[in-house]
């Protein structure tokens, strides 16, 4: 199925999975037959820093990266770096997507600067004309699933043009194997059959 | 799961989502290559990853992590007169260290061929610099492939080694961060499988091979006639393309990702596009196509990331040639500066000719800023237990030195260690230095394992050889952590399986080192007794401190269900609010509440319990295996 052009901005920190939630979406559009490019951090940032991906989705895009302030979405792991995602990348207009983890910066645990918090990030959402849809869940089996169950809430809301839950399995299929695919597609069908 | 290694080896064509570092390796299959060496660091490391995914008894060529980059290309030099298509690869900064032997490869006849590959990085991703290493291949009469996409890595490079090999050459394929790392789905060509053949091949009619005295200047002058006929192939490349937009007026000359961004951005100019000229074969330039466009527009940018090595020999050439073009390149020191990622693109297109884009809505304007995140030491790193513990040796004055390595973040707040970073192996001298013409401030420096081996032991020496007053701590991790857990030759196993393993202590007694020092960096106590009674000494002092790199120990304990982590608590009753736990040790795991309580966030902490010893009032407490107080 063809669509639009529709970048997806994918942010969280070293450590939380962003790679295979971005890779996920990535290869879930091409099983839907769209073209796909984009690129992920790897290297230094992925020691507990900002991470991010480009998920380029949809025939035009050329460059891996998306331009700053173009996102049709900001998917994010977490508070602050949904806050981080939608002041630079995301569009007036777009959606943001984030799993309502908190894992303090540096200078929060320091103490010089002040949290974040859900009710800022509603009051730009709402500012903006941005789509917000804040995931948070108390029964998760494993932290490390925390990209699944955002998965799960874009394919269920179906936040991305053309993007089923068919085509996240496909994807997951192609990047997992044994118990670890079977607990996160448990997690994925779970959550998007209500 | 999709099997990477069997995908590799696939004889057949096949379409897969790879990144530019995976299309590489199926490239360097089907180009026949017979032995590939690397020293890790970033963008390149996925190049080992993909190769690592073919079972080593079907790996179809030899690969090895060399002690350093230098090391790793003469390995792959010396294979190449061996008759075997050879590669090498590592990032920009790792061109430095091979450097020495790098200039020399013009001067051989490589009869194998060989493919130098470059992994430059435009806005210091995960470097200390980001130098433009296109410099190099002028200094060395070396040609230059710079692919902009992982489809394009994977074609050039089969032409750049298909030309090494008939030419008898090096020749170096470009990549930088965002071409390693790009997905896209690329078209794979099918490939027979070359019969194994260890004939030797070296001969030394091939040659001369001994550059001394008056040898060099023939060697020099068949380095420029190959340099000249590389200039031939730069006007007829199928990587050199015009995209003709009909525009006689505007013109674009661009390379690499920054022609994508440029192609993003234009994407609303309409009419008003300019043409462009796409380089992917860079150097040399192409005279006649270049010449041609010049003559055939009245403006031409030069949109060139980092340094403005096209920008002046397109000037030059059209002074030589009388052409009119109005040339513009760079304009300020920002456009020198950084990635050029789509918005600078589009940014550099409003500056030089305004109203060719159209307006755009303003982006960032009002919005608040957000608390930097960088990246910081892991949870349960002995890295962190050593600076909380060694901060406490050292009096106000003292001065410390940074290596590269995950160590290099003790430069960070709250334990600012490492006042000063060079480049790999560079402490120990540079503190030696800073330790001369100094009667008051003593001198620390930091020092990882992996880089000890990789260009760390020079200064060692050094420091012995000429008596340097300096106390070095070498943080022994066991590991080339901060690139993916490379193994290096203290860890007693290579790429390809085990070997002699060569105990860091060892080398340092046989160097001469008589002050030596061992310590696991989770004795807090006894390493801050260690660092003052070394400070107390004169002369050349070695702490070793030694705890296992904690992300690849708790990782391969938990894959064998024999990791025995304890998660910790605070004990809100007896906890004091002193934050030693948040602010001054600073494992992430510790969180600030509003009002000023301490909690473990779960999620991060893995249970090493190295912060046990670190509140002074008792308050952190284990919560047994399963959790539970």
């Amino acid at each position: 199925m063809k669509t639009g052009k529709f970048d997806i901005y994918v942010i969280g920190v070293g450590g939380q999975g962003i790679g295979l939630l971005s890779e996920t979406l990535l290869r879930a559009a091409d099983h839907a037959g769209q073209p796909v490019r984009g690129v992920d951090t790897h290297g230094l940032a992925q020691r507990g820093g900002m991470v991010a991906s480009h998920v380029r989705i949809g025939a035009g895009a050329h460059s891996p990266l998306i331009m700053a302030g173009q996102a049709d979405m900001v998917a994010a792991l977490e508070r602050h770096e949904a806050w981080r995602g939608m002041n630079s990348y995301l569009k007036d207009g777009g959606t943001l997507a984030y799993y309502d983890a908190v894992w303090q910066p540096l200078n929060v645990r320091l103490k010089k600067e002040a949290a974040v918090t859900s009710e800022a990030i509603g009051a730009a959402c709402s500012a903006r004309g941005i789509r917000e849809v804040r995931v948070f869940r108390d029964d998760l089996p494993d932290p490390l699933m925390q990209n699944m169950a955002l998965l799960a809430e874009i394919c269920r809301l179906d936040l991305v043009p053309g993007l089923g839950i068919v085509h996240c399995e496909a994807a997951l299929k192609d990047l997992l194997e044994g118990a670890k695919l079977e607990k996160n597609l448990a997690l994925l069908r779970r959550i998007v059959q209500g | 799961m999709k099997d990477m290694g069997e995908m590799l080896l696939r004889r057949e064509g096949f379409s897969e989502v790879v990144i530019g570092n995976t299309a590489l390796v199926r490239a360097m299959i089907e180009a026949g290559v017979g032995v590939v060496t690397s020293y890790p660091g970033s963008p390149t490391p996925e190049i080992a990853s993909a190769i690592a995914s073919i079972p080593a008894g079907l790996r179809p060529f030899y690969f090895e992590f060399s002690v350093n980059e230098k090391v790793a290309t003469e390995v792959a030099f010396g294979a190449a007169l061996n008759g075997r298509l050879a590669v090498v690869f590592f990032k920009s900064v790792g061109l430095n260290v091979a450097a020495d032997t790098f200039v020399q490869l013009p001067l051989m006849e490589i009869t194998g061929g060989m493919v130098v590959v470059l992994g430059d990085d435009p806005g210091a991703h995960s470097s200390q610099n980001e130098q433009d290493n296109r410099h190099f291949a002028r200094l060395a009469y070396l040609p230059v492939f710079e692919p902009a996409t992982a489809a394009e890595t994977y074609s050039m490079f089969k032409e750049a080694a298909a030309l090494a090999r008939s030419r008898k050459t090096a020749v170096i394929l470009r990549l930088t961060t965002h071409v390693c790392h790009a997905k896209e789905k690329v078209a794979f060509a099918p490939f027979a499988a070359a019969r194994k053949d260890d004939g030797p091949r070296f001969d030394v009619r091939n040659g001369p091979y001994v550059p001394i005295a008056a040898a060099v200047f023939p060697m020099k002058r068949r380095a420029l006639e190959k340099l000249e006929q590389f200039r031939e192939y730069a006007d007829d490349s199928p990587w050199n393309l015009v995209f003709s937009h009909g525009n006689k007026k505007r013109g674009i000359i661009a390379c690499g990702t920054a022609f994508l961004a440029l192609n993003d951005v234009l994407a609303v100019a309409g009419d008003r596009r300019p043409d462009l000229l796409k380089l992917g074969f860079s150097h040399p330039l192409p005279r006649r196509l270049l010449a041609d466009f010049l003559s055939q527009h009245e403006q031409v940018l030069v949109l060139e990331e980092l340094d403005d090595i096209m920008e002046n020999e397109i000037r030059a050439l059209a002074q030589l040639q009388g052409l009119a073009a109005v040339i513009i390149g760079k304009q300020d020191i920002g456009d020198w500066i950084g990635e050029y990622t789509p918005e600078r693109v589009a940014a550099k297109l409003d500056k030089v000719w305004p109203g060719l884009l159209p307006a755009r809505p303003e982006t960032g304007r009002d919005r608040p800023a957000v608390t930097p995140r960088p990246p910081q030491l892991c949870p349960g790193c002995g890295h962190r237990s050593a600076f909380f513990a060694i901060k406490k040796a050292l009096a106000a004055g003292d001065i410390t030195v940074a290596d590269i390595g995950c160590h290099s973040l003790g430069f960070l707040p709250p334990y600012q260690m490492g006042q000063v970073l060079l480049c790999m192996g560079a402490s120990t001298a540079t503190a030696s230095g800073l330790a001369l013409a100094n009667a008051e401030r003593r001198v620390l420096a930091f020092l990882g394992d992996s880089t000890f081996f990789h260009a760390g032991i020079p200064g060692i020496i050094n420091a012995v050889f000429n008596r340097h007053n300096l106390t070095l701590v070498i943080m022994e991790n066991g590991t080339t952590a901060m690139t993916g857990h490379q193994e290096h030759p203290g860890t007693g196993k290579n790429f390809n399986g085990p070997t002699a393993a060569i105990p860091l202590r060892r080398v340092l007694e046989s160097l001469g080192v008589a002050n030596i020092r061992e310590v696991d960096a989770y004795s807090q106590k006894q390493l801050t007794a260690m660092v003052t009674a070394a400070l107390a000494e004169e002369g050349f002092k070695v702490i070793i401190a030694r705890h296992p790199c904690m992300l690849k120990h708790v990782r391969e304990q938990k894959r064998r269900g024999a990791w025995k982590g304890v998660p910790v608590s605070v004990n809100q009753e007896k906890c004091r609010r002193i934050h030693e736990c948040v602010s001054v040790f600073a494992c992430p795991s510790y969180q600030l509440e509003d009002q000023g309580d301490v909690r473990v966030q779960e999620d991060l902490c893995i249970g090493d319990g190295s912060c046990l010893q670190t509140c002074p009032a008792g308050a952190i407490e284990t919560r047994g295996p399963g959790g539970e107080k």
